[in-house]
């Protein structure tokens, strides 16, 4: 009997993953088609990885993404950071109300978020393109940086850094020698999560991108309506090795942070 | 500490080398030194072959650049910051830059070739005498069609697109005042109304419509055409091109009743940086050995006589393409409208996508 | 004690700039109209030409479906996952296409549904024959369910993860049946994912707006959708932020019916 519902759980279980893989996989496999539609597999061919490799507009693209995706998540980081330990000292009423403000884009639909930019932008006379979306990217990264460095923050024992200060250490020893090392694990997981973020958006920047830049997504967007192009699979298949690297050096960090259990309530983001 | 530390220096190093990379890139692109002439202009909506002679015949650089609608273009250059010296607006929007002084007015003895230019696609309303622009392209808006799944008979005018028969087999471009366009014409009022309760018996007719109605998209359609997905479209003469190319089982038709037609125009902005070049460029694009070649590699229509001449007959007899004189005096053209007006366009094309099904 | 409020500074700029400043000119837009002037219209075409009421209610029905669609799947899922060895890496398979981008998905979703696409074709032999698939309301509902399903696992088997064993062997030594100890212990216990699943896949369907397209044909207009096409098509971006209003109202609404009553603030 109870053997029995075992299967049955893994059966559906089996299900769902097929269901959850399906079109990754579609996508990959269509990427080696010698073909140029998604209908029939034509046979093998590295052909759609040429085009790829020869369309500049496409790697300019790419290099513009990551471009945006490294530096929005470095500059979130050293921001997050900040107010983290800026959260961390303030007193009671002040550190709700600062934790509030801070899930405010958490929670936030992106078109929200993307709307408000672009007023934002345009009231200000800010161009939109490379800086308006590097702005709104280092924006929507930093609360996920200081949900990640706060544990860290609040697991630390505040005699440690008495003891620092005891010891007769400047600040600015204590922050790099005892507090840094410390929460160095939640600071390393906060950019990877900000460089995720990045690197998947498509609402907000979609919003606030013009004069010709573009990421990604956008990209694909744009290219996905007009048409089926197998180059879109090729880039899909690359990008679903580099997301399984990432994911597997995330899992890595996390594993040397010690708790690995929290891997789980990270891309949750909008569920904080 | 050290770890953080290091970790920050190879992100910063990376972030260098991209730049560097998208510097790079760019700089080729530009191939520096030479003047340079910077156009702005549809996406794939000239013959590549045709800057590279331009540049050579010149020796300036050209920086071709494309948008995606006009209105996207519009507000980039109403931004400022740009620096185009050739741009191709559809006429309504030209009317607005007028309005908007955001283009110069042409001199038209910088311009001999404009002498090619069929008469009757000068002096427009738009434009009266050309003063601000001068054709590029025209085309219209119509039905397209798959034989496989739906007779040609049954398509020919408007009207039939309310055929209980198309049910959830018809596509429509997304796009408020073409979709509007066509309701009005099967009522006999003008593509242009600002009658409110016109434009509301228009928006009751689309509702009657809706059964029909398979999806309101854009550029997907050409590729939803091509595989068969549906048995009519709702499209322009240039994207139907594009698709018969591919399927030869689709056709095109332009409504003897009248539809829309529209003009893209080479116009000047006045913050052009190279208005010189951007005289000769135009100029060279108006050669009919020029124009031919582009209208070949473009498949839209061209409103160059001389050009014509030099195309296939196949081409130019092609009444889709180029309909017949009784159909062309039913043709109208968009006129910019108020905002308001356009407002209450968008407001009632919005509530009838929502509840096309 | 002054180098300490230092730090503070770019975080305290970032909130007012970027949190603080957008939320407050997204409501001051919303009181122009297309022609730049001050006006309440925006409010009172929203309200009274039920054009935008009825979108709205269509709107958060297709979000209810959604969530319902993505629960029924997710619950099981999250549960037979919690009982799995190893279970932290068959969590992380799940989470795994949520870095996928997600218009490379809904990309893959129209190869796979399009009339010649790979499923008709499975249909076809099968003896089903060929199904129009994409465009309708099922295909829509499916792809958006898909893509919040890992979002919806993700706190229920959190949840399901903390649930103490004991007080499930307790109601299987009082004799509870696998069914009464699921209805009675199980299902309460994990409430608190359930809810923070609703609330983080509820909110992003209100706003979906490229699968409306991509997938729906625009045939299916959600909030996200209406407030796109003000902004970025029709310009009217008074009516735009108006509607972007009515969704932040709609997302306090939201959080404060599925939100802890205990206040954890700021503890975490």
């Amino acid at each position: 009997m109870k053997k029995q519902r075992w299967s049955w759980g893994k059966a559906y279980l089996a299900l769902v993953f097929v269901i959850l893989y399906a079109p990754i996989l579609y996508l990959v496999v269509f990427s080696f088609s010698s073909g140029q539609t998604m209908e029939k597999y034509h046979g093998f061919s590295w052909q759609h990885y040429a085009d790829l490799l020869a369309d500049t507009r496409m790697i300019t693209i790419v290099i513009n993404t990551l471009l945006v995706a490294f530096l929005a998540s470095l500059l979130a980081t050293i921001i997050g950071t900040l107010g983290a330990l800026a959260i961390k000292d303030a007193r009671r009423p002040w550190k709700n109300s600062l934790l509030s403000l801070n899930n405010v884009l958490m929670v936030s639909p992106d078109v929200i978020i993307g709307a408000s930019f672009l007023i934002f932008f345009t009231m200000l006379g800010v161009r939109l393109g490379f800086v308006s979306v590097l702005l709104s990217h280092i924006a929507f990264c930093i609360p996920i940086v200081v949900l990640m460095v706060l544990p860290k923050l609040n697991e630390m024992s505040p005699t440690l850094v008495d003891a620092a200060y005891d010891l007769g250490a400047s600040r600015w020893q204590v922050l790099s020698l005892v507090v840094l090392p410390s929460i160095a694990p939640g600071i390393f997981a906060g950019y990877f999560m900000a460089f995720t973020y990045s690197l998947d958006d498509f609402a907000v920047t979609f919003f606030v991108t013009g004069n010709g830049f573009s990421t990604l997504s956008v990209e694909i967007y744009s290219r996905a309506r007009q048409g089926i192009n197998l180059e879109i699979n090729a880039l899909s298949t690359l990008m679903f090795i580099v997301s399984l690297l990432l994911v597997i050096g995330y899992y890595l960090i996390s594993k040397r942070g010690g708790r690995r259990t929290r891997i789980v309530a990270v891309k949750e983001g909008d569920a904080q | 500490m050290k770890k953080i530390f290091t970790a920050f220096l190879a992100i910063v190093v990376i972030c260098i080398l991209l730049a560097l990379g998208d510097v790079a890139f760019n700089q080729q692109k530009t191939g520096g030194g030479k003047q340079t002439l910077t156009i702005y202009n549809w996406g794939d909506y000239i013959d590549p072959a045709l800057i590279t002679k331009f540049e050579h015949q010149t020796g300036y650089h050209v920086d071709y650049e494309t948008f995606d609608s006009n209105e996207s273009m519009l507000t980039k250059i109403r931004q400022g910051g740009t620096n185009y010296d050739v741009v191709v607006p559809s006429e309504y929007t030209v009317q607005r830059m007028k309005k908007e002084h955001l283009i110069a007015p042409l001199s038209h003895q910088k311009l001999p070739n404009l002498k090619y230019i069929d008469p009757q696609f000068l002096n427009r309303s738009f434009d009266p005498d050309n003063r601000y622009s001068v054709p590029y392209f025209w085309g219209t808006l119509g039905i397209i069609y798959n034989d496989q799944k739906v007779n040609g008979k049954d398509v020919q005018h408007w009207e039939q697109l309310w055929n209980p028969r198309l049910k959830n087999n018809v596509m429509l471009i997304d796009s408020a005042r073409d979709v509007f366009a066509v309701a009005l014409i099967t009522q006999h009022h003008s593509v242009n109304t600002t009658n409110y309760h016109q434009l509301k018996l228009a928006q009751a007719h689309l509702k009657q419509l809706t059964p029909n109605v398979k999806a309101i998209i854009a550029d997907e359609m050409k590729m939803y055409m091509e595989q068969n997905e549906a048995a009519v479209g709702v499209t322009y003469s240039g994207d139907a091109r594009e698709m018969i190319n591919i399927n030869p089982h689709l056709h095109y038709v332009v409504p003897s009743e009248g539809s829309n037609i529209w003009f893209d125009n080479m116009v000047i902005p006045k913050a052009a940086r190279n208005k010189k070049a951007a005289y000769e460029f135009i100029n060279f694009m108006l050669d009919p050995q020029n124009a031919a070649q582009n209208a070949q590699y473009v498949g839209y229509a061209t409103p160059n006589k001389a050009a014509k001449k030099e195309l296939p007959k196949k081409v130019t007899n092609d009444k889709a393409f180029y309909p017949p004189e009784t159909t062309m005096k039913h043709l109208q053209v968009y006129r910019d409208l108020p905002l308001r007006v356009l407002g209450e366009y968008n407001d009632l094309f919005l509530e009838f996508k929502m509840f096309a099904k | 004690m002054r180098q300490k409020a230092m730090f503070i500074v770019p975080y305290a700029l970032w909130i007012i700039l970027f949190v603080i400043a957008p939320l407050v000119l997204i409501f001051y837009q919303s009181f122009f109209n297309i022609n730049g002037q001050l006006t309440l219209n925006n409010y009172a075409e929203y309200l009274t030409s039920g054009v935008y009421l009825k979108m709205t209610l269509n709107s958060v029905w297709y979000a209810f479906l959604i969530t319902l669609v993505t629960l029924v799947i997710s619950y099981p899922t999250a549960y037979v996952l919690n009982r799995l060895p190893n279970k932290q890496f068959w969590l992380l398979l799940v989470i795994l296409p949520t870095w996928i981008n997600l218009l490379l998905k809904t990309y893959a979703f129209i190869g796979l549904f399009s009339r010649t696409g790979t499923i008709n074709g499975f249909l076809q032999f099968m003896g089903l024959g060929s199904h129009q698939l994409l465009f309708t309301d099922t295909s829509f509902m499916f792809v958006a369910a898909y893509i919040e399903i890992p979002f919806m696992v993700l706190p229920i088997f959190n949840n399901l993860a903390e649930i103490n064993p004991s007080l499930i062997n307790a109601s299987y030594d009082l004799g509870a049946t696998h069914w009464q100890t699921f209805r009675r212990v199980i299902w309460p216990l994990s409430m608190p994912g359930v809810k923070a699943g609703i609330q983080a896949v509820f909110i992003p369907s209100l706003s979906l707006f490229m699968i409306t397209r991509l997938i729906g044909g625009n045939r299916v207009i959600t909030l996200g959708t209406a407030i796109e096409e003000h902004f970025l098509t029709t310009q009217n971006w008074g009516m735009g932020s108006t509607i972007g209003v009515v969704l932040i109202i709609a997302m306090f609404i939201i959080m404060f019916m599925t939100g802890d009553k205990k206040q954890k603030g700021g503890r975490h």
